[in-house]
């Protein structure tokens, strides 16, 4: 009662603060957006995709696990500010939940995650895409697990590190290979055989292909359930650790 | 109200390729009576700052015990955060919010409602005289308009102690008279008030009692007069050339009624002797005699400064 208390008003607060500079969520759909216009018209010749929507159905949920990913891992940047400023500081001093300090705030990141994939599907669906709304929802969640698991282990790292100079190549060193080996942009089924054994283990790849596999209308497919499964675990687990440093973290 | 034992901390620094272990805290003994302003004074490194983190329960002791307002700092440390206000030195407020938005979160943070945070927030803002620019956003404020803000949130939720880490640091001469007055109502309230200082006249004006502090310990505790009282006598300032200080002190050094002789820096003595009303024209007719110019003499009461002098060997002003 008193983590769902907490954690509301810590998300209200930085919902607030949010909503006071929307520009930040918009600034997040610009890339995404570009994508969408400039790049994925390519993809119906190079994918040989029959129909341009088609082409969509694969590049869209890759988009948006992207976005989910990125979106996360830099929230840490805002944590040391205000670390810098002093207010962690002043509310570790209250009784107030630690996990509640991390998930406020994670489920900022959460909602406006959500904005932007709104967005961009939108978009997408000028475009011709076309989903169920039940997979569609059902991505979404996939989405939402994945921006609460990023958004909390940047958090977590940020208390750690507690500067800026050293998470942003640590958030880059970590995001590029996992990015590259999830089949985000392109599908993994176009990759050599020792490059589709390594994306195996990462569990990036198994989220992106249960969106693909939502977004063509294949809920039955294995992959949707494995995905959601393994994110879930990692969210939970993340959120976990996140919530301890802020429990302990030393200035 | 406050009773700490044995209380210790260490931090291990990288420094390069070494490992360095500094002794913050080693091992601080205190009692802090209810309704007092009590003061922590020493040098920049002291360890004041750490020494208030872990009574706030932001850090955990390596060591020692504590009991606040009637709670154990280790075996409740939830109930302690209830019992206690902080204000850190390096501020606690966010820039894009206004202070009546941290007034009501801070409240709503210890579990008051959120009728009653406004409530709070509202006469808080009337007390510290915030009003006028409570809803503009904490950036546009002075230095010592954001400091009132954060002491109106360190007691926001009405503590039984506050503690205030340098909360007059980096204000002008104003603003810090003002602090002063502030500190004093919060006494005046009912509430223990424990703040640490580098000031030896915030420490002297202020404090009802203070403790001294230096490399991590507490060299002397009391009220700031019995503590200058500790120091018999007087003291006599010698002014004096930089290249007439060596001399002088070593003619006067040997002299029987210098109990004690410190250098200044800048040239001059300091000269500790049971009265100074005696020990004035022998002090003249030495310095006079060695034909050398002596540009000022003053005597005083011993000062806090004098107190931590004869206890360290260095001066806080120079340190
Ligand atoms: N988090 C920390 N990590 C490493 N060293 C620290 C840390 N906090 C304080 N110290 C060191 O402990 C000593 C005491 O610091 P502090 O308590 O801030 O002193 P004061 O508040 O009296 O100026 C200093 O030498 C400081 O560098
Ligand atoms: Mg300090």
């Amino acid at each position: 009662m008193k983590l769902a208390r907490d954690t509301w008003l810590i998300f209200q607060r930085q919902l607030h603060l949010l909503l006071r500079n929307p520009v930040w969520v918009f600034v997040g759909v610009f890339q995404p957006v570009m994508y969408l216009l400039l790049f994925a018209p390519l993809l119906k010749p190079a994918l040989n995709a029959p129909t341009q929507a088609e082409a969509y159905k694969i590049f869209v949920p890759g988009l948006l696990v992207l976005l989910a990913i990125f979106g996360g891992l830099f929230q840490g940047f805002g944590l040391i500010a205000e670390l810098r400023a002093g207010v962690i500081e002043r509310s570790r001093v209250t009784p107030v939940s630690r996990l509640a300090l991390l998930l406020g705030r994670s489920l900022r990141d959460v909602v406006s995650l959500m904005a932007q994939a709104v967005i961009i599907t939108l978009l997408a669906l000028l475009f011709d895409l076309r989903v169920f709304i039940g997979d569609l929802l059902l991505a979404y969640l996939m989405l939402a697990l994945i921006a609460l698991m990023t958004s909390a282990v940047s958090y977590g790292v940020a208390l750690k590190v507690k500067s800026e100079d050293a998470l942003a190549p640590l958030m880059n060193t970590v995001a590029q290979p996992v990015l590259l080996l999830s089949g985000i942009l392109l599908p993994l089924a176009f990759a050599p055989g020792w490059l589709q054994g390594v994306a195996k283990w990462n569990p990036f790849s198994w989220a992106v292909e249960g969106t693909r596999a939502l977004f063509n209308g294949d809920i039955s497919n294995d992959r949707v359930w494995q995905g959601l499964t393994i994110i879930t675990v990692l969210a939970a687990a993340g959120v976990y650790w996140a919530a301890r440093q802020f429990a302990r973290s030393v200035r | 109200m406050i009773e700490t034992r044995g209380l210790r901390k260490s931090f291990r620094s990288r420094a390069g390729r070494e490992t360095k272990t500094v002794e913050a805290v080693r091992g601080v003994d205190l009692d802090v009576t209810a309704g007092e302003i009590f003061g922590f004074l020493g040098p920049n490194g002291a360890g004041k700052t750490t020494t208030l983190r872990m009574l706030a329960t932001l850090i955990e002791p390596d060591g020692g015990e504590a009991t606040i307002a009637g709670a154990d700092l280790l075996k409740d440390p939830g109930e302690v955060r209830r019992r206690i206000g902080y204000v850190a030195q390096g501020g606690s407020t966010w820039d894009e919010s206004t202070a009546r938005e941290e007034l009501v979160l801070h409240a709503r943070m210890y579990g008051i409602a959120k009728a009653e945070a406004h409530r709070r927030a509202a006469r808080a803002l009337e007390a510290f005289q915030l009003t006028e620019f409570a809803d503009r956003k904490c950036k546009t404020y002075s230095g010592g308009q954001r400091r009132r803000v954060e002491i109106a949130l360190g007691i926001i939720h009405e503590p039984k102690i506050v503690f205030l880490d340098e909360p007059t640091t980096g204000l002008d001469p104003q603003s810090r008279a003002h602090m002063w007055d502030e500190i004093r109502r919060l006494r005046t309230d009912g509430m223990t008030v424990f703040i640490t200082t580098h000031y030896l006249d915030e420490a002297d004006a202020l404090c009802d009692r203070i403790a001294i502090m230096d490399h991590g310990e507490v060299v002397a505790e009391g009220t700031p007069t019995d503590l200058k009282r500790e120091i018999s006598g007087d003291v006599v300032q010698v002014g004096l050339d930089l290249a007439a200080t060596g001399e002088a002190a070593k003619l006067l050094d040997g002299e029987e009624y210098v109990n004690r002789l410190e250098v200044l820096e800048e040239g001059g003595l300091r000269l500790f002797v049971d009265e100074g009303a005696t020990a004035i024209p022998r002090i003249l007719r030495r310095i006079d005699g060695a034909g050398l110019d002596l540009k000022s003499i003053e005597l005083h009461r011993p000062s806090l400064d004098d107190v931590f002098l004869t206890k360290t060997g260095r001066s806080l002003r120079e340190s």
